[in-house]
């Protein structure tokens, strides 16, 4: 891999004003394919779910899935876009074999949603508003696995696989306008905005927008101007970028290599460049030396999709609450501040505090663990905090025992700290480690006993009416008993036998 | 056995179902014709011996039991080879799919199988259905029964010789411009382009998307009613098929009254330029309507002169997007795969060797036609006209009820005079192809021999979309006038072979 030049960052946003287009394509969770009966699962043995629709053979034909079209048209409303009164679908005619038909079944001058906006939050709760160009239905294509040659890429390969399931997937392009204005915080913006709308499709409940999984999956075009000039500059389109901070990354990397190559007088060439998680680099794929000609026209094998204004408005109307509202709302429910509000979104704990809940935990509590010991955890494993090996199930199992008195706060960790090593449920590691709070009499009165009799001027003290020494009495007892005591009836039992009133 | 053949569908399902005939013997009768005179005609590129016996035996053993028998239980048919038959050989007349046995059926396929008709085999055609002559099928040519050194017409030549010849009394055709209709005019049998959308197109191998249309052929109106009335009729998954039920073709068949219906001769498609022969039979046809008290006025359609054009933007535009799947990946010839060759040098040697003449004639038209920066031009003018002709349609069923005009401007020509002169042979489409662009219904039925070389004429019926019925009404009427005038069916004055 040849050394790329970068100039600092600091340097490039000095003399440059970064544009950015994000082009993110989700791939719909509908039961069946866009223009077939075959199954979406995924992880199915190669080439066992397709007809001869999504293979292409000769004679077969498309059928519209409506579902297809009516989460479109859920995405559309929820970006704020006007829905087209009546669109075709159009051929997007290049050959390559992962695509069965050797045209893409697309949508070109007549997307389905167009001309709307999502805002997004910054991570000082700034917010930015991105204008969205369309958002458009169309096809997935095969996957082709190259096999013999070094990184996986076609170049050196022996031999290529294709397997045909994921042809013909629902897949939804949303493309924003240029957008302008970011500046230094342009990557920023270009993970918030892709943050964003992942959490917006998960709320639709149209896809899981798994982008490790590829079911989300981004774009990022950028070209650098100078400051105060209007003309944009020559773009590179760096593809498929597929995780939120990949997204940052690459955006940021491409501002400094734009700046570097305009800074010593060269020229930006317009061309795809391939993102590298390992290093955050991109390189260069393939150059556009003229726009790439795909002969679009109207779908003859499809009718015009033409959605009732009342359907429209139905599904408008059922829209769920979006993610930004119900993020403010439930900061509202919750009682906390802005910044707090903002480091559970930043660690990724809001849906697992929700789930918590949901698990019947009281808010509070359920914020404790996952922002407090497991957001630690997480951090010192460098995991996402949703992999971090502990259920919301199992927080709200830990927080009702705290609750029940059946645990406090020290032996409540050394459950958690159990279940993350996979020891098992939180039950049974309070079987395994013997971790309940012990409050039965016999068992504590024997150690009370101790206490009184090893502090004796303690014990007189108390009962010359210093209740505030009792204190040294309940450590001793829940030192013996290694941290496990009833703190509250250890108190109860030391005012007892010494004949004090609490 | 000469005489099964020579049984028109309806007569052969009646005694069939009476006992008279078995579908056994009636299958037998038409295989051991294929045998005699196959090897002149050329008709079929696959015989399904044992497939179409074992139907037979089928329907044989569903009388016996005493079920039910439809309208064409047991009757044979010669199936156009661009239907997918699952397991049958299914070539379109191209070497890129030799030896390809598909997966499935085609919804026409199945319907005919439900409907008890014993298919026989697949019949030859042009490549991909682009010609006017079967002569651009990679199997070699069709002869026309009623002189062999002549083309049967084309695509659907394969089906029209299988009929004309008696090789089956029924048989499939697909129409993008005329492929069944010109057909039927030269070998004088009878074929209908039903209105766009009115018979299912999933698994009928694409030509042009939005004018393709698969439909009956047959020796008589009636049985071309039977036929299209089995196969007809709303496919979910064919999005661009109707949503509405057959029009009542059979009935209309069967009563062939034209007394009152108003009949509109097209202006523009006749006079200079058509043989002699057949403006003389194209009129008498218009003289016989008039007798059987119909009322006929002169219609004019000022931009049928551009449909020629408009068809040669679409139909290329369309195909070139359709035959790309054609790759050597998944089905049919693969050629240079030697383990040294990339996917794309594959493909391309593969489409090279795989197709012929005309079809790559017509990708590289239509690639071009879709390009940036000439798809307004080409394409984009071209749907213009299309909604011109439209309207002149509209315009014209305003005042009549169905429109006539001879198939085609002159009688079959000899094999090889137009293969190397392409526009030559795109004018033999010239009155049908502005129905393709329209998407209405329309019929071609023999109207005599032409004088001055004996050969068949044929007359075409013309109806707005989803009036299907009214072709047979007025095919029917002009049918039994001219049979009665001339004392018997025109194909029994087709030389015996």
């Amino acid at each position: 891999m040849t050394v790329t030049d970068l100039l600092s960052y600091e340097d490039a946003l000095a003399s440059f004003d970064p544009v950015m287009g994000l082009e993110v394509h989700v791939e719909l969770g509908t039961r069946t394919k866009m223009f077939c009966g075959c199954s979406t699962e995924l992880g199915a043995e190669p080439n066992s779910q397709t007809c001869p629709t999504c293979l292409g053979l000769p004679g077969s034909l498309p059928v519209v899935n409506a579902i297809g079209v009516e989460s479109a048209i859920k995405i559309g409303l929820a970006l704020n876009c006007e829905i087209a009164e009546w669109c075709r679908f159009a051929r997007k005619n290049y050959f390559y074999p992962d695509m069965p038909k050797n045209f893409q079944t697309s949508q070109y001058d007549e997307p389905i949603a167009f001309n709307g906006y999502l805002d997004v939050q910054l991570e000082d709760g700034e917010v930015f508003r991105v204008q969205i160009e369309r958002a458009h239905m169309e096809e997935d294509t095969g996957k082709s696995t190259h096999v013999g040659g070094a990184t996986g890429r076609i170049h050196g390969a022996s031999h290529s696989l294709l397997d045909y399931n994921r042809a013909g997937i629902p897949l939804i392009e949303i493309v924003t306008k240029p957008i302008e204005g970011a500046g230094e915080r342009a990557p920023e913006v270009a993970r918030a905005y892709v943050a964003e709308l992942r959490e917006l499709i998960k709320a639709l409940g149209v896809s899981e927008a798994r982008m490790e999984m590829g079911q989300m999956r981004c774009d990022v075009n950028l070209s650098l101007r100078p400051h105060g000039r209007e003309k944009f500059g020559t773009r590179s389109e760096t593809k498929n970028v597929n995780s939120l901070r990949s997204v940052e990354r690459a955006a940021r990397f491409e501002i400094q290599r734009h700046a570097a190559v305009l800074t010593s007088g060269g020229t930006i060439v317009q061309e795809t460049r391939h993102f590298h998680e390992e290093d955050g680099s991109t390189t260069s794929g393939r150059i556009k030396e003229e726009a790439e000609d795909y002969r679009y026209f109207p779908e003859p094998d499809l009718v015009p999709v033409a959605p009732p204004r009342e359907w429209v408005e139905e599904l408008r109307a059922g829209l769920p609450e979006l993610p930004r509202l119900r993020r403010k709302r439930l900061q509202e429910d919750w009682g906390i501040a802005d910044h707090e509000m903002q480091s559970v979104l930043n660690a990724g704990a809001l849906d697992l505090i929700l789930a918590t809940i949901a698990e019947g935990a009281d808010a509070a509590s359920a914020r404790k663990w996952w922002m407090g010991e497991l957001a630690r955890h997480a951090n010192e494993t460098g995991a996402e905090l949703a992999a971090v090996p502990i259920t919301p199930a199992q927080v709200a199992r830990v927080s009702a025992l705290v609750a029940a008195g059946d645990l406090n706060d020290k032996l409540a960790r050394q459950v958690i700290e159990g279940v993350l090593a996979g020891e098992g449920d939180p039950d049974q590691v309070v079987d395994k480690r013997g971790l309940k709070v012990v409050s039965d009499d016999s068992a504590l009165g024997a150690a009370v006993d101790d206490a009184i009799a090893s502090n004796a001027a303690i014990a007189d003290k108390i009962r010359g009416g210093n209740l505030a020494a009792a204190g040294a009495l309940i450590g001793a007892v829940m030192k013996a008993t290694r941290g496990q005591a009833d703190a509250k009836r250890v108190r109860e039992l030391v005012l007892e036998k010494l004949g004090v009133q609490g | 056995m000469t005489d099964i053949i020579r049984l028109t569908a309806a007569q052969t399902a009646e005694k069939i179902a009476s006992g008279e005939l078995t579908a056994v013997e009636v299958t037998e009768a038409h295989l051991a014709r294929i045998e005699a005179v196959d090897e002149k005609v050329h008709a079929f590129l696959h015989i399904d011996r044992e497939g179409a016996l074992a139907q037979a035996r089928a329907v044989d053993a569903k009388r016996a039991a005493g079920e039910p028998l439809g309208p064409l239980a047991g009757v044979p048919l010669a199936m156009k080879d661009i239907f997918t038959t699952e397991g049958v050989p299914t070539t379109v007349g191209s070497k890129i799919l030799e030896g390809w046995l598909p997966p499935y059926d085609s919804t026409v396929t199945k319907r005919l199988k439900a409907a008890d008709v014993v298919i026989l085999g697949k019949t030859n055609m042009d490549e991909f259905a682009m010609g006017s002559s079967t002569e651009n099928s990679a199997y070699g040519p069709t002869g026309n029964p009623w002189d062999l050194t002549r083309i049967p017409g084309g695509s659907g030549g394969g089906s029209a010789a299988a009929l004309a010849s008696y090789q089956a009394p029924l048989a499939l055709g697909t129409d993008t411009g005329g492929s069944i209709r010109q057909p039927a005019a030269v070998t004088g049998t009878v074929g209908v382009k039903p209105t766009y959308g009115g018979v299912s197109r999933y698994g009928m191998v694409a030509f042009s998307s939005s004018l393709d249309q698969g439909g009956p052929c047959a020796r008589t109106v009636l049985d071309a009613a039977l036929l299209h009335e089995a196969i007809g009729g709303h496919d979910p998954l064919d999005s661009t098929s109707i949503d509405a039920p057959v029009p009542p073709v059979v009935e209309a068949a069967r009563s062939g009254d034209v007394r009152g219906m108003r009949i509109g001769v097209v202006k523009e498609l006749g006079g200079d330029g058509y043989q002699a022969g057949v403006v003389q039979r194209f009129d008498e046809s218009v003289e016989v309507l008039r007798e059987l008290g119909a009322e006929v006025v002169e219609i004019s359609c000022p931009s049928f002169v551009y449909a020629l054009a408009a068809y040669y933007l679409i139909a290329p535009s369309e195909c070139s997007s359709n035959l790309a799947r054609f790759d050597a990946m998944r089905y049919g010839m693969r050629v240079g795969d030697d383990g040294t060759r990339s996917a794309e040098d594959v493909t391309a040697l593969t489409r090279e060797a795989g197709f012929g003449a005309e079809v790559k004639r017509r990708i590289i038209l239509g690639t071009y036609a879709l390009s940036s920066g000439y798809y307004d031009a080409y394409y984009g003018s071209a749907q213009k006209v299309r909604t011109l002709i439209t309207r002149d349609f509209e315009k014209a069923f305003e005042s009549v009820d169905v429109l006539v005009s001879p198939t085609t401007p002159t009688t079959a020509f000899p094999l090889g005079e137009r293969v190397d002169d392409p526009l030559a042979m795109y004018l033999v489409d010239l009155c049908t192809i502005p129905v393709n662009l329209a998407g209405n219904a329309a019929m071609s039925l023999p109207c005599g021999l032409a004088p001055e070389d004996g050969l068949p004429v044929g007359l075409q019926i013309i109806a707005p979309a989803l009036k299907d019925d009214r072709l047979y009404r007025v095919g029917a009427a002009v049918e039994a006038a001219f049979v009665k005038k001339w004392g018997h069916p025109l194909l029994e004055e087709a030389p015996q072979l």
